[in-house]
């Protein structure tokens, strides 16, 4: 088929183009992406660069103009049962019921995927426990803190026990406590073999987690790198002294030590 | 092929099932907004008994029992608002979008909230029934013309939930729920659900009768009074074939309309 030489778990995109229908400028012109099995790849991006929208193309929630995708060897037009089957996402919005419990909203989609009763109240238990939300199981999501949404958001698209995680924006809108909480969880996914795109608008997140990063600008790919090639790109590094900016504050307080 | 197709449409029931419980999960997480849904028929029945049961029927009790079946069209009617508020919250809150790249079958998480939305439909009927019967109305014409009514009304729920559907879809804001609301009013004036047509200017009864809504109204009070009831045109002296036919021209227009319309979400 028309597939890579090792398709299984790895993530591939090719010259795709995205207009959103009234609009004049494309979303995506011409993207190129492929993340092998195993790796982190940052798409990394300022606001409006394509991040969700290419997210959303390879999770089969919106189709491209033109171009092909295919997420662990199976093409997103014509196999997006298959995709499915080997996808977890996680939106740029936690995508959680709201009037549930941690433990209901995780029973609910464990149960949905064809579990039993029993097998989903054990896989919601041993999420809970890998999100280190088991104390709130039983108290509903309305109440929940952004970083707490977002740590049951993760461990909810791992139900499915993914080859391939696809993560729009983790740690927008959160706290540096909260934001490292998350980074924490998704190394450990990283670390369980899963391929995982993530997208941000943070270099130093990008740098943090990802073995590939991949700059989008206005829809088109403008570098391709590890995190030091595209350092490197930049240049020399310089010693420089700099002012504790509030972040560093923020981490001192709650950690008691001297962020690095 | 065929044991494929059987295994599919399992699946599909299966997980309309399980939707359906997450559906009675919120009516118990939320008993207080529960009860408020359900009583809100009873209390406008009660509000129509007082303040226009005298006028319109001479008395009250009269009027209680002209207003039974008009009520209970009318809670099928803003039974709507439900399917509005579901569609556009999951869809507010991208709960849709993790369904949609759920390993699921297609049409599970349509026909849960049909499964869920006639659940509350039939809740909802038996409590403005039980209003009814305690404030002294007693349907007439036996267990046949009760179970059709009762059928009849569910078959408008029925095609009014496609078009809920359709309309939380198209709008994606619960906002879009508040605007439907205030069309909910105009509608059920401008029928026989509250109102005897014959009591109103002949072209405004006319229309009213006309109302998809007053042919199940006067479908359901025919048939729980026993007899033929006089109305202004011929729609009246054809209740049950308009209740049967209108719901079946807005499952008709609605049902392709809300499947496109989920099928096309992005
Ligand atoms: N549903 C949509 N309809 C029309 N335009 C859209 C839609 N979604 C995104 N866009 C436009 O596409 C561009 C890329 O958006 P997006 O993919 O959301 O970027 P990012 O996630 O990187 O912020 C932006 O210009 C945005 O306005
Ligand atoms: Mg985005």
């Amino acid at each position: 088929m028309d597939l890579q030489a090792n398709p299984r778990g790895s993530i591939c995109a090719r010259a795709v183009r995205k207009t959103y229908p009234g609009r004049e400028k494309p979303s995506l012109a011409g993207v190129d992406l492929l993340v092998d099995a195993g790796r982190v790849c940052a798409l990394l991006g300022a606001n409006g660069a394509g991040k969700t929208t290419l997210v959303r193309i390879l999770t089969t929630l919106t189709g491209q103009d033109s171009g092909t995708v295919s997420v662990n060897g199976w093409d997103v037009v014509r196999d997006p049962a298959r995709v499915r089957a080997s996808i977890g996402v996680v939106g740029q919005y936690a995508a959680l019921d709201e009037v549930l419990t941690a433990r209901e909203n995780l029973e609910l989609f464990a149960r949905l995927i064809g579990l039993s009763r029993a097998a989903a109240r054990s896989r919601a238990a041993e999420l809970l426990e890998q999100s280190g939300l088991g104390e709130y199981a039983g108290q509903r999501v309305s109440g929940f803190s952004g970083g707490m949404r977002r740590r049951l958001d993760l461990v909810t698209s791992m139900i499915t026990r993914p080859a391939v995680l696809l993560i729009d924006e983790p740690t927008t809108g959160l706290d540096p406590v909260a934001r490292r909480t998350i980074w924490a969880a998704v190394r450990s996914l990283a670390d369980h073999g899963s391929t995982v795109l993530l997208t941000t608008q943070y270099l130093e997140e990008a740098d943090e987690l990802a073995d590939d990063v991949v700059i989008l600008r206005e829809g088109t790919v403008v570098a391709t790198g590890t995190p030091s090639d595209l350092k490197a790109l930049v240049g020399e590094p310089r010693m420089e002294l700099r002012e504790p900016t509030l972040e560093d504050v923020y981490l001192h307080l709650h950690t008691g030590s001297t962020a690095a | 092929m065929t044991t494929t197709a059987i295994q599919h449409t399992g699946s599909v029931l299966r997980e309309a099932v399980i939707l359906t419980g997450r559906s009675t999960r919120h009516w118990r997480a939320r008993p207080v907004t529960f009860s408020v849904q359900l009583l809100f028929p009873v209390l406008i029945m009660l509000l129509m008994g007082g303040l226009l049961g005298g006028a319109i029927a001479g008395t009250t009790g009269d009027y209680i029992v002209f207003v039974v079946p008009g009520v209970l069209a009318f809670t099928v009617l803003s039974g709507i608002e439900t399917t509005i508020t579901a569609v556009t919250g999951d869809a507010a809150k991208t709960v849709t979008d993790r369904f949609r790249t759920l390993p699921i079958s297609r049409g599970s998480v349509l026909l849960g909230r049909v499964f869920a939305d006639m659940l509350t439909a039939a809740v909802e009927l038996a409590v403005v029934s039980a209003a009814g019967l305690l404030l002294g109305w007693r349907p007439e014409g036996g267990i046949a013309a009760i179970a059709l009514t009762y059928a009849l009304l569910l078959w408008l729920r029925f095609g009014l939930l496609w078009a809920g559907v359709w309309i939380g879809l198209k709008a994606g804001t619960p906002e879009a729920a508040t605007t439907t609301q205030l069309a909910i009013w105009p509608v059920a004036f401008l029928s026989t659900v509250f109102v005897d047509p014959r009591t109103m200017p002949s072209w405004l009864g006319a229309a009213a009768e006309w109302n998809p809504l007053s042919a199940t109204a006067s479908a359901a009070r025919e048939l729980l009074s026993g007899g033929e009831l006089p109305g202004v045109t011929a729609v009246s002296d054809h209740a049950v074939l308009f209740a049967l036919g209108w719901p079946l021209a807005l499952t008709l227009v609605f049902v392709p309309l809300a499947i496109r319309a989920y099928r096309r979400l992005s």
